[in-house]
């Protein structure tokens, strides 16, 4: 660790950075000042140089113009080491711990004066005190592998103070965890900032929590500085006009027609879950034409599972699966013909091959398709033609048809996936957290066109981590903890807090 | 030589075990290293037979068993570090170098090795733990070679270096994700070259006893495959030095099932019991694989298990 910093938050400040990719401005002309101990939000759309700009500030790029203070005075970040130098630390998107390794030996290793022979009983008492003083606990003998999403945002938290940086980015801090957990880490931050320990730049784009954690805001738009202020002078509408500047958001669809039959039911379904460990047991579920079913849960719960099992990739141990009244087991061709189409998460990684082109990864359903029956000789053009209607109606931005889908960024490819999923007779639809990761211009028509296919009469079934998600298009909202369903209820009656009590295991 | 029956089977593959596991361990010892850094390095068999041959010609030509395998050790050090360096390009895979170094070491080995098929080398020492018994097979099953007891001390030492050195913990981060290696600022390329060449080092050693102990000769047939069945030995030892150590025990001992037999006058299906270590990989890696769960234990780098 690092003695020679100040005890207690460090404040920082950017003067004029401007940050170009050759004709591209990313970043222009951004000065943007953190008090020492405050809990700065910085808002934007995806693109907007809030990446970048933090990037900048942690040496992973240099800006082409301008300079940083920290603690006041002027710094020079040449590299992220150099960052860390100064107490400046980040917490990234995606975890950077190890997963086979314990938190305990995941804090050891990630100091830079880790000495060379370890010594576990030493090390171990310095890490159960350091843990005394944190407002929040770890468990740390367990491989980082089997903790909770909400224990390895922690635990990242915790590393970087462990590290003894006063300045922390966190970048997106809550895109994998339940507003639950969401609201327990951020209050956990903010308790933090309070008592002077750190200061905090949270990269976001959920409203909620600018408002409910955050001191001051600052709004980028196309790598500009187009608004900050005070969290509490400004509203949710005050915010989302300077980050949209005058793109329009699609207003949420509205819901027509009332359900029909059971399309799609599962009973007494049982299945091992990803560790070989516990069981997935599904009593009942059904999902009729025509209405959004919701599962809610915090990330681990056997949803994934769930999602496997409904398409095919992890084998029941009894029970049954049936579409329309007779036994379904996921093959393609029983697929096709009761029209059951699929959105997995990371569709790139579950739905597409990725280094095959668009037009191909949108062509997967049809390509083997000739009218009614099948093909042996594929027609490259009917391909061709399919995609690029596609393409242009779902709005996908892509270079070329040809462009390896990979290319694409993840709304983008979100789309493709849709677009195909979508096309011709759609019955059952089954979702799994449409919108990860996407900006809000996504989000919203993404969760336009899965009520389109509702109100078309398709029965959807929509297992998402994002309570917000679930809540705004669910007709009936489910509750899984520990791979069971343990609560129902209908989106008019349920409550955040009912439903946070339930994804917890708590009721 | 008095009579002990059936005993005769058990004790002969005990002694078979302690005498023909000892290349598998080393081997696999090297593999669990390089694997545990993510990379796999196929290439181990023609390091082994690169290391058996520079073993015996190096002892042969200064007359001392412990410079050829220190040259063994050396050579295998070269060949790792040809791979890693390889497979540090982009867009290298791991595999298919591996098959090619794997030809290409044992190739050379035969190249360099011509003249000293006929030449006798000085065989490394071993020490006797029978001397209690009047048995002689007693005393053949419990002539151990130094090299065994240096592979068991290393598998522990190399248990004891993943979990309680900073080298171990940086090389089990570099093997389970690159990003957050980089995010450490540690250069998973070269961490990764390093500990192929550590694990080509210990390939070496293992061949060295082949050709300076058991069997004790250099000639082109010398090894049977110790160096691929190697790789699945870690899988089923699940990345563990210390089970290392146990499955090449346990394959030592399968391999000594045929001369056991032929022993005790059992000489129908000669060949079939020769197959048994091969026989005993395909058994583990089917009773060991699952459809279903993911293989724990294995490091999320590795390019097999991706």
């Amino acid at each position: 660790m690092t003695p020679e910093l100040p005890e207690g938050a460090i404040g920082v400040e950017t003067l004029h950075m401007t940050m170009r990719f050759g004709g591209f401005t990313a970043l222009d002309d951004v000065s943007i000042r953190i008090a020492p101990g405050s809990f700065h939000a910085l808002l934007g759309e995806n693109g907007a140089g809030k990446s970048t700009l933090v990037k900048c500030m942690m040496g992973f790029y240099h800006a082409t113009a301008g300079e940083m203070l920290v603690a006041g005075r002027e710094a020079r970040v040449p590299d992220p080491r150099a960052a860390h130098g100064l107490g400046l630390g980040m917490v990234y998107q995606h975890f950077t711990l190890v997963p086979s390794l314990t938190a305990a030996e995941n804090l050891v290793i990630s100091r830079p004066d880790a000495p060379r022979i370890i010594d576990w009983r030493a090390e171990r008492a310095a890490l159960d005190a350091f843990m005394a003083r944190m407002p929040f606990q770890v468990p740390l003998d367990q491989p980082v592998r089997a903790l909770a999403a909400g224990e390895k945002q922690k635990l990242e938290i915790l590393k970087q103070l462990y590290l003894g940086r006063r300045f922390l980015i966190l970048d997106e801090p809550t895109s994998v965890l339940t507003p639950s957990e969401a609201d327990e880490v951020l209050g956990h931050v903010r308790a933090l900032c309070e008592a002077g320990e750190i200061t905090v730049l949270m990269i976001t784009h959920k409203f909620r929590e600018v408002t409910a954690f955050a001191d001051e805001v600052s709004v980028l738009r196309r790598g500009r500085l187009v608004g900050a202020g005070r969290v509490a002078d400004l509203s949710h509408s005050d915010m989302a006009a300077m980050m949209m500047g005058d793109a329009a958001i699609a207003e949420p669809a509205p819901r027509t027609g009332t359900a029909g039959g059971i399309v799609l039911s599962l009973s007494q379904a049982r299945a091992r879950d990803r560790s070989g460990l516990k069981d997935i047991a599904i009593d009942a579920l059904q999902v009729r034409a025509g209405e959004i079913v919701g599962i809610a849960g915090i990330s681990g719960n056997g949803q994934m599972e769930l999602m496997e099992i409904l398409t095919g990739q992890r084998p029941l141990e009894s029970g049954a699966i049936t579409v329309k009244g007779t036994p379904y087991t996921a093959s393609r061709a029983e697929a096709r013909e009761r029209a059951v189409r699929y959105l997995p998460e990371e569709p790139l990684h579950n739905a597409c091959a990725p280094r095959m082109s668009v037009a191909e990864n949108i062509g997967f359903r049809s390509f083997d398709l000739n009218g009614s029956g099948t093909r042996f000789w594929l027609s490259g053009r009917e391909m061709r033609k399919l995609a690029a209607d596609l393409v242009a109606s779902f709005k996908v931005k892509t270079a070329s048809l040809d462009a390896p889908i990979a290319a694409l960024s993840g709304g983008n490819v979100q789309r493709a996936v849709l677009a195909r999923e979508l096309t011709g007779d759609v019955d059952v639809l089954v979702i799994s957290n449409p919108c990860f990761g996407l900006d809000v211009s996504a989000v919203s028509e993404i969760r336009a066109r899965i009520m389109a296919a509702r109100n078309a009469g398709a029965g959807v079934l929509l297992m998402s981590e994002d309570l917000d998600e679930i809540l705004e298009l669910s007709d009936r909202v489910l509750v899984m903890s520990e791979g069971r369903i343990v609560h129902e209820t209908t989106a008019a009656a349920s409550d955040p807090a009912t439903l946070g009590r339930h994804m917890g295991g708590h009721a | 030589m008095s009579d002990l029956g059936i005993w005769a089977v058990p004790l002969a593959i005990l002694g078979g075990a302690i005498r023909v596991s000892t290349p598998f361990l080393f081997v696999s010892l090297g593999e669990v290293l390089t694997e545990r850094s993510g990379r796999i390095n196929l290439g181990l068999e023609g390091t082994l037979v690169f290391g058996a041959m520079s073993g015996y010609a190096i002892a042969f030509l200064t007359g001392s068993p412990w410079a050829g395998v220190l040259a063994a050790a050396a050579a295998g050090a070269f060949f790792g570090l040809i791979h890693g360096l390889i497979c540090s390009l982009p867009r290298v895979n791991d595999i298919a170098i591996g098959i090619a170094m794997m030809i290409l070491g044992m190739g050379l080995a035969f190249y360099f090795g011509k003249p000293f098929v006929q030449p006798v080398a000085p065989d490394l020492p071993a020490i006797s733990f029978g001397w209690w018994s009047d048995l002689p097979q007693v005393r053949a099953a419990l002539q151990v070679n130094v090299l065994f007891l240096i592979g068991g001390v290393a598998a522990f030492a190399l248990w004891w270096m993943f979990r309680a050195t900073r080298v171990g913990l940086i090389i089990r981060v570099v093997g389970d994700s690159t990003d957050a290696a980089r995010a450490m600022g540690l250069r998973p390329a070269l961490i990764r070259t390093l500990a192929t060449a550590a694990g080509g080092a210990f390939a070496g050693v293992g061949g060295a006893y082949l050709s300076l102990y058991y069997p004790g000769s250099w000639n082109e047939g010398l090894s049977s495959g110790q160096g691929l069945m190697a790789v699945a030995l870690v899988i089923f030892a699940r990345w563990n030095p210390i089970a290392c150590f146990g499955a090449a025990l346990l394959f030592g001992g399968a391999g000594a099932l045929g001369p056991a037999l032929q022993s005790v006058g059992v000489s129908e299906g000669y060949y079939l019991y020769y197959a048994a270590p091969y026989v005993l990989t395909l058994g583990v890696l089917i009773a060991t694989s699952s459809p279903r769960q993911a293989m724990t234990g294995a490091p999320g780098e590795l390019s097999i298990t991706k």
